[in-house]
């Protein structure tokens, strides 16, 4: 029924043509454009340089070492023959950032999905500055809670672990026998389970933040939709915010896992350094990259400097390569554009 | 025993609507035909009219399921929740106490959770299906999971207070140095004055060296577009996560080792501004990001260059915002102990000089107290991480206030600025106009004296009036097709 009324053209009327829509910038707008790009090829360059400088200092130790850094477990830089090696920190590295993500990943969902599904409005900002808070804690508090406080509420937990899962390699202890009553408590303590449950208390706040911020732009009418079907609650979250959210979680996720690879000083607190790397993560005694380096570098001579920066340098590249990812997740999540580091 | 769920609880206008639509529907059950002559005529091409046709329900007589509660809690659901805990509680206790005799206080609460969650389902389930069991469950946990973190920061604040409380009573702990005292010293001697001065003099050159260029490097991420940028953005994002003990080699690397520096605070305080830049950058371009559209569109249609809307309109605009995603990078810079240790070294005298001799920081000093096992020790460790703690507690506090109020809302002294500043503005353009119109008089007497011309009409606003639209000559290239 509809009826277009069409402009009646005369014949003279020359075609029209498209306005031109380029812009052109004022010299002002010139120089506020050169020095924003400046600062963002500065920052490119920090980043880079961290990479070449690593890399110059360590050429010295990974010349000399060769192919061994990898194969090598012991740490003995200056002792003859011995060598150096990242065949123990490394996986013990990898062991604690995975437990600490393994053990913050679902606290952190669930607290995202508390603050924008559950909470109530008036107590959703306290909740998001207590997350906040938690990302502001120094890390030399974690530790000092961790070896001092924790320590002793998680030997219980290990002993049980223990106990009725040793079978898995992740939870059997040599050395540990869970029968005998005069057991001591101290093969349990200073162990990569403690390390790994203290970096999660760090890394689930950056978890989080992410995880917020994906669940918060869920769109409404999409919510909307599903409650009109008559979802529950829960009916909604799981086929509404979590798909949305996949990616924002993943690179949460993995966000928290760079994070966790990192973490200095809250490990070197509470473990006591050991060079042979084991799967049983109940066991006292365990290491890490940066807590190698935070505990060497003070008596280090030229070479074992040099080594060292190998190890900084290897867990450098772990870390960027692990950050990538995660930055390639949220930016590709559907709603990742707006989401908070 | 299904009006147990309340069916009070409608709380959103949309669901209400769609409600009210269905209740209607299940009132007239059958085809409804209006009356024939609301029967719209057969229009003039012989189409027939439009008609509703409403679906048949097959029971009329049922009533509809009830309303599902959303977020509101109901009286029954509270009670069900209450007699779940104190049920579990009481289970809890009985395995505890008589059937396994187990001990601890973490099994303890592990298990009463366990069985609260049980019971609580159980009760669920009498009275509703499943999805709603699994949503209450689910619920619950999500809330144990929030009260999981809650805690852990709570115990972690607390605990650090309590430990380190001997040595926060005492007034020296915060006047003195570590020179004079060793670590077998009593708390009464020694103190930390060197490290709060250092913490706050490497804080300070750090905020210099990396609060300016992270606050333009955002203003780039959010003003350009293009690969480039989000090149930028990810790498910002890469380098949120960097270990500190990275960024602390790196300076170690270059000011140390290659240009022959001596450890200081300096040093540290540059690689304390490696770790605060991404972590201001990537908030401080969410923060802008948030800046509306409209208003960097109204200064563009102003006339305004790129440069000038930043400056007058989008950084003003999220001011707060900016300043909370600086404090929470300072609130994280000042807590990094790694670098610190790397690059500028352990130390118990006070230290006043940033380009010269080891620099204490307090996480610093906190690290070397606790690992020396003494007690008297440990309680100066303690004290220090409190004492940290409070700075950090103060920034957030600030940052919290700063950041409560939304990009663009005004305080009321904000308001009544903005308010003077505009009259003077409309002051000052009147002055203006005037004075044009002046000009414009005496430039028309001048050319032609004997008949002036009809004056522009006096009115202030309209003096410098836009030119007239202009036609409506030719329609857009759309609508011709």
């Amino acid at each position: 029924m509809s009826v277009t009324f069409l402009p009646e053209r005369t014949e003279t009327e020359s075609p029209i043509e498209a306005r031109e829509l380029a812009t052109r910038r004022g010299i002002g707008d010139r120089v506020f454009f050169r020095g924003a790009g400046a600062s963002g090829f500065v920052v490119l360059t920090i980043m880079g340089a961290v990479g070449v400088f690593l890399t110059w200092e360590a050429v010295q130790a990974l010349s000399a070492s060769g192919f061994s850094f990898i194969t090598t477990s012991e740490w003995l830089p200056d002792a003859s023959g011995a060598g150096f090696g990242i065949a123990a920190v490394m996986p013990f590295t990898i062991l604690i950032a995975f437990i600490a993500v393994a053990v913050a990943t679902p606290i952190a969902i669930g607290t995202a999905l508390f603050i924008t599904e559950v909470a109530p409005t008036w107590l959703r900002s306290s909740l998001i500055s207590m997350v906040d808070l938690m990302a502001a804690v120094p890390s030399v508090v974690y530790g000092l809670w961790g070896a001092f406080l924790l320590q002793n509420q998680v030997v219980g937990l290990s002993r049980w672990l223990n106990t009725w899962f040793g079978w898995f390699p992740l939870f059997s202890v040599s050395g540990a026998d869970p029968n005998s009553p005069l057991s001591t408590a101290t093969v349990y303590t200073a162990s990569s389970f403690i390390a790994g449950i203290v970096v999660a208390m760090m890394v689930m706040p950056i978890q989080c933040s992410v995880m917020r911020e994906v669940f918060s732009q869920v769109p409404i009418g999409e919510r909307e939709g599903a409650f009109a079907l008559g979802s529950t609650r829960w009916g909604m979250i799981s086929v509404v915010s979590l798909p949305f959210g996949r990616g924002g979680m993943i690179g949460g996720t993995m966000l928290g896992l760079g994070r966790a690879l990192g973490e200095t000083i809250a490990v070197v607190l509470i473990i006591s350094p050991r060079f042979d790397f084991t799967i049983q993560a109940l066991e006292a005694g365990s290491n890490s990259v940066s807590s190698l380096i935070a505990t060497r570098y003070s008596e280090a001579t030229g070479f074992e400097l040099s080594a060292l920066m190998a190890a900084g340098l290897a867990l450098f590249a772990i870390t960027l390569v692990v950050n990538f990812i995660a930055s390639y997740f949220v930016a590709r999540s559907r709603s990742g554009a707006g989401s908070e580091a | 025993m299904t009006d147990l769920l309340g069916q009070s609880s409608v709380r959103e206008a949309t669901t209400d609507e769609l409600w009210a639509i269905t209740t209607k529907i299940d009132v007239t059950p059958t085809v409804v035909h209006p009356p024939d002559e609301l029967w719209a005529p057969a229009g003039p091409n012989g189409r027939p009219p439009a008609r509703t046709t409403l679906p048949v329900r097959p029971s009329p007589g049922t009533s509809p399921p009830a309303q599902r509660p959303i977020g509101k809690i109901s009286r029954n659901e509270l009670l069900m929740m209450f007699g779940a805990m104190l049920s579990s509680l009481s289970i809890t206790m009985l395995v505890f106490g008589r059937l396994a005799a187990l001990s601890g206080r973490f099994g303890f609460v592990v298990l009463w959770f366990v069985m609260f969650v049980v019971i609580y389902g159980l009760l669920i389930s009498m009275v509703d299906n499943r999805p709603a069991v699994v949503d209450r469950v689910m619920a619950t946990l999500l809330t144990a999971a929030t009260a999981i973190a809650g805690i852990a920061v709570l115990s972690v604040i607390l605990n650090t207070f309590w430990e380190g409380r001997s040595a926060l009573a005492k007034w020296n702990f915060y006047t003195q140095d570590m020179s004079a005292a060793g670590p077998l010293d009593p708390i009464s001697v020694g103190g930390i004055s060197h490290a709060i001065v250092g913490t706050l003099i490497i804080i300070g050159l750090s905020m210099i060296f990396s609060v300016p260029l992270a606050l333009v490097c955002a203003v780039y991420l959010t003003e350009t577009r293009g690969k480039i940028t989000e090149f930028v953005r990810s790498v910002v994002t890469a380098m949120t996560a960097l270990p500190s003990i990275v960024a602390g080699l790196f300076i170690f690397a270059t000011w140390v080792l290659i240009l022959g520096q001596e450890r200081s605070g300096i040093a540290a305080a540059f690689a304390v501004s490696i770790m605060m830049l991404p972590i201001i950058i990537r908030s401080a371009d969410v923060v802008l990001r948030l800046v509306p559209g409209n208003l960097r569109e109204a200064s563009a249609a102003l006339g305004a260059p790129q440069y000038r809307t930043v400056w007058h309109v989008v950084l003003p605009t999220a001011r707060p915002g900016l300043a909370t995603s600086v404090i929470l990078g300072v609130a994280r810079g000042i807590g990094e102990t790694a670098p610190v240790l790397l690059v500028s070294g352990i130390t118990g005298t006070m230290n006043t000089n940033p380009l010269a001799n080891p620099m204490m920081s307090l996480p610093l000093a906190t690290f070397q107290f606790v690992r020396t096992p003494v007690e008297a020790q440990q309680a100066r460790g303690f004290a220090t991480a409190a004492v940290l703690m409070i700075l950090v507690l103060i920034l957030f506090a600030v940052a919290r206030i700063l950041g409560g109020r939304q990009a663009g809302q005004l305080s009321k002294r904000q308001r009544r600025k903005a308010v003077s500043r505009s009259t003077h503005d409309m002051a000052r353009i009147e002055a203006a106009d005037h004075e044009r119109y002046v000009s414009a008089l005496d430039a028309s007497a001048a050319a032609s004296s004997p008949t002036p011309s009809t004056p522009p009409p006096p009115s202030s606003s309209s003096s410098s009036s836009p030119p007239p639209p202009p036609p409506p000559s030719a329609p857009s290239a759309g609508s011709s097709s």
